[in-house]
């Protein structure tokens, strides 16, 4: 720092320099300084600028515009492709199996990752094969998953009706019947992913510093009640971002439906995802799938800033 | 934001230091304690439970293995049988005939080594940039690429496919091109994060001293970060491979080649999109084939990709 000062000082000191000279010092100078850092950023700025940075902005021009997969008129409509996506019947139904998609999610799913990572902690033997066990079904690639479920829900001849025919109830439809189906499909998403999220919850339960046990345990809490006390109020960052993690996640819920059901049946699991596949590459309406992209995008970012705003405040205001 | 953090650094500290009373692998309940017998059955019924729960996991596995060794009568039999009779272990060649696994495995194979290629030349130079050599409006330029991890791929998917088709500036078509999932896929502000935050940790005292020595920024790069941050490459080169092992919907749009699918798109096609007359052991069994090689990889680098997952934190 006291080198540049005094450089710039001798600088000023010596006699003007031709304006074309000091340009080109300057120049030089920034190049020296900046050129190599630069260099080595263009790959990314390129690659973002053109894959990310720029369909985004696309995204909200579409979505103005009359588009049609096969070429279009290009011009621009206001927010007639809103007002189409908002006049349709589908639209409806999507938000609501989306929203619901994520109700069950959190029903079923949210609870079982705490549950199976304090179980694991606390276990003695065997805890590796645990990790292993539960973890398996995220290494799986998720077609593979999908399938699997599709044979096990067969109807007839199928694994779960089997089982249940055990234990003498009825066969069930799966996901051949509207009351049953999207919830068929959310116990695949939490079968696939619940593994995941369970390892996270074991990094945050092995980060509790031990002393907090140690000393509830000398003012004589029961297990129970460090559990309460202790473990849950140390785990409740790391669980509230989870929270907000596995909703934007389901908002973002495409493989499952469009593999085992299409939407179907009577679209009681078209989710807003399904519902922009829908609209751009069977009806070939960009415009259409752009607007509904964008007010998607809109409740992604929102959900995303509260995640944002919550692990800023994680990180810097103490762990 | 600085005056809270001078506030805790005090705590900080003292909690750092050991001390020896308590034992620093103790968990929720102590060692002491699990010799009450009352505490042992505790352990044992949780042991018993997470027993009987890992079926829920290895259940379907081990009922996918038994559908696929099963006769194409015995595999629609109700009730179901848990075992065939006589394992017909010709299904698993029948698939890797009728199915060509071994292309769309390949496939899925030149699809992830050229994302990891990608990822290291974008990913890992533009993270060392941003942590060493920092350049003139690097702090808005990570924010620009931080901002990009608020926004899930797939609100943009339409946009982004469209800039595919039809690449600006160069003006042209991507579609059933390697270079369509590679180069969207190596524009990951999540690696640039991670590998960033990994490159924080070398001291910069040790780049300054190879600089004194007269090596420029690309061999402090190549000589001195790439060699020390090998754990973090290598973690972001194993969830690009189980990114690409996982991908679908990308690929479904843009390679529409069927001699270029990755085996995701292959599964779908082959297995669940058409009725093509292959039996469903056969498939079974070609799905198994599928799965073995992320199965495999995994067993292989358990302990560091878990290690990984917790490193990478709260990655969703």
């Amino acid at each position: 720092m006291v080198a540049v000062a005094k450089r710039a000082k001798l600088h000023r000191q010596a006699p003007p320099a031709p304006l074309a000279q000091s340009v080109a010092h300057a120049l030089s100078r920034f190049v020296r300084r900046n050129g190599a850092g630069l260099l080595f950023l263009l790959p990314a700025l390129v690659l973002f600028a053109f894959f990310v940075w720029y369909p985004i902005a696309y995204g909200f021009v579409l979505s103005f515009q009359d588009n049609s997969l096969f070429g279009g008129t290009g011009s621009w409509v206001g927010w007639r492709n809103f007002h189409r996506v908002l006049a349709d019947p589908l639209f409806t139904f999507a938000w609501r199996n989306t929203i619901k998609y994520a109700l069950y999610g959190l029903l079923f799913g949210y609870a079982i990752p705490i549950v199976l990572a304090l179980a694991i902690d606390e276990v003695r033997f065997g805890k590796a094969y645990f990790r292993l066990a539960f973890y398996l079904p995220v290494i799986i690639p998720p077609l593979v998953t999908v399938f699997l479920w599709r044979y096990m829900y067969t109807p007839d001849g199928g694994l779960l009706n089997g089982l249940l025919n055990l234990i003498h109830v009825g066969p069930q439809p799966w996901l051949q019947s509207p009351a049953t189906a999207l919830q068929s499909l959310v116990v695949v998403t939490t079968w696939a992913n619940a593994g995941g999220t369970m390892l996270i919850y074991l990094a945050a339960l092995q980060s509790i510093p031990p002393e907090l046990y140690e000393a509830a345990e000398l003012d004589g809490a029961g297990i129970f009640s460090r559990i309460w006390h202790i473990t849950l109020p140390q785990i409740r960052g790391v669980m509230l971002i989870m929270l907000i993690l596995q909703i934007i996640a389901t908002f973002q819920i495409f493989t499952e439906p469009f593999t085992l059901t299409d939407g179907g049946p009577v679209n009681a699991t078209t989710t807003i995802m399904l519902l922009i596949y829908n609209y751009a590459f069977q009806n070939a309406d960009l415009g259409m799938a752009s607007a509904l992209s964008v007010m998607l995008f809109l409740v992604l970012v929102t959900f995303s800033l509260g995640y944002f705003a919550l692990t800023r405040r994680l990180w810097v205001g103490g762990e | 934001m600085q005056r809270s953090f001078k506030m805790r650094l005090p705590f900080r500290r003292a909690a750092a230091e050991p001390r020896e009373t308590t034992d620093p692998e103790r968990t929720l309940i102590s060692l002491l304690e699990w010799r009450k017998p009352g505490v042992k059955l505790v352990n044992w019924t949780i042991f018993a439970v997470l027993s009987l729960l890992t079926l829920v996991t290895l259940g379907p596995l081990f009922w996918m293995l038994s559908g696929a060794l099963k006769s194409s009568v015995e595999i629609f039999r109700t009730p179901p049988v848990l075992w065939p009779a006589s394992p017909e272990w010709t299904n698993f060649q029948r698939a890797w005939t009728e199915l060509d696994p071994l292309l769309y495995l390949t496939n899925t194979a030149i699809l992830a080594l050229g994302a990891i290629v990608l990822q290291f030349l974008v990913s890992a130079t533009a993270a060392y940039s941003l942590s060493k050599l920092k350049p003139v409006l690097s702090n808005a330029l990570l924010f620009f690429f931080l901002s990009t991890l608020m926004v899930p791929a797939l609100a943009y998917l339409i946009p982004q496919y469209l800039t595919v088709v039809h690449l600006p500036i160069f003006g042209i078509s991507l579609v059933d091109s390697w270079w369509a999932i590679w180069l969207p896929e190596a524009a990951s502000a999540f690696n640039i994060i991670i590998l960033k935050s990994f490159f924080d940790a070398i001291p910069n005292d040790l780049c300054e001293a190879a600089r004194i020595d007269g090596a420029n920024a690309l061999t402090i790069f190549l000589r001195i970060i790439v060699p020390l941050s090998r754990p973090a490459l290598a973690v972001v080169a194993m969830f690009t491979v189980f990114a690409s092992w996982k991908d679908f919907l990308w690929p479904l749009l843009v390679l529409t080649d069927t001699s270029k699918e990755p085996i995701s798109v292959a599964l779908y096609q082959l297995g669940i999109a058409a009725s093509n007359g292959v039996p469903q052991n056969v498939l079974l069994a070609g799905f198994i084939l599928a799965m073995l090689p992320p199965v495999i990889l995994f067993l292989m680098f358990q302990r560091q990709i878990i290690r990984g997952v917790n490193t990478a934190g709260l990655k969703g």
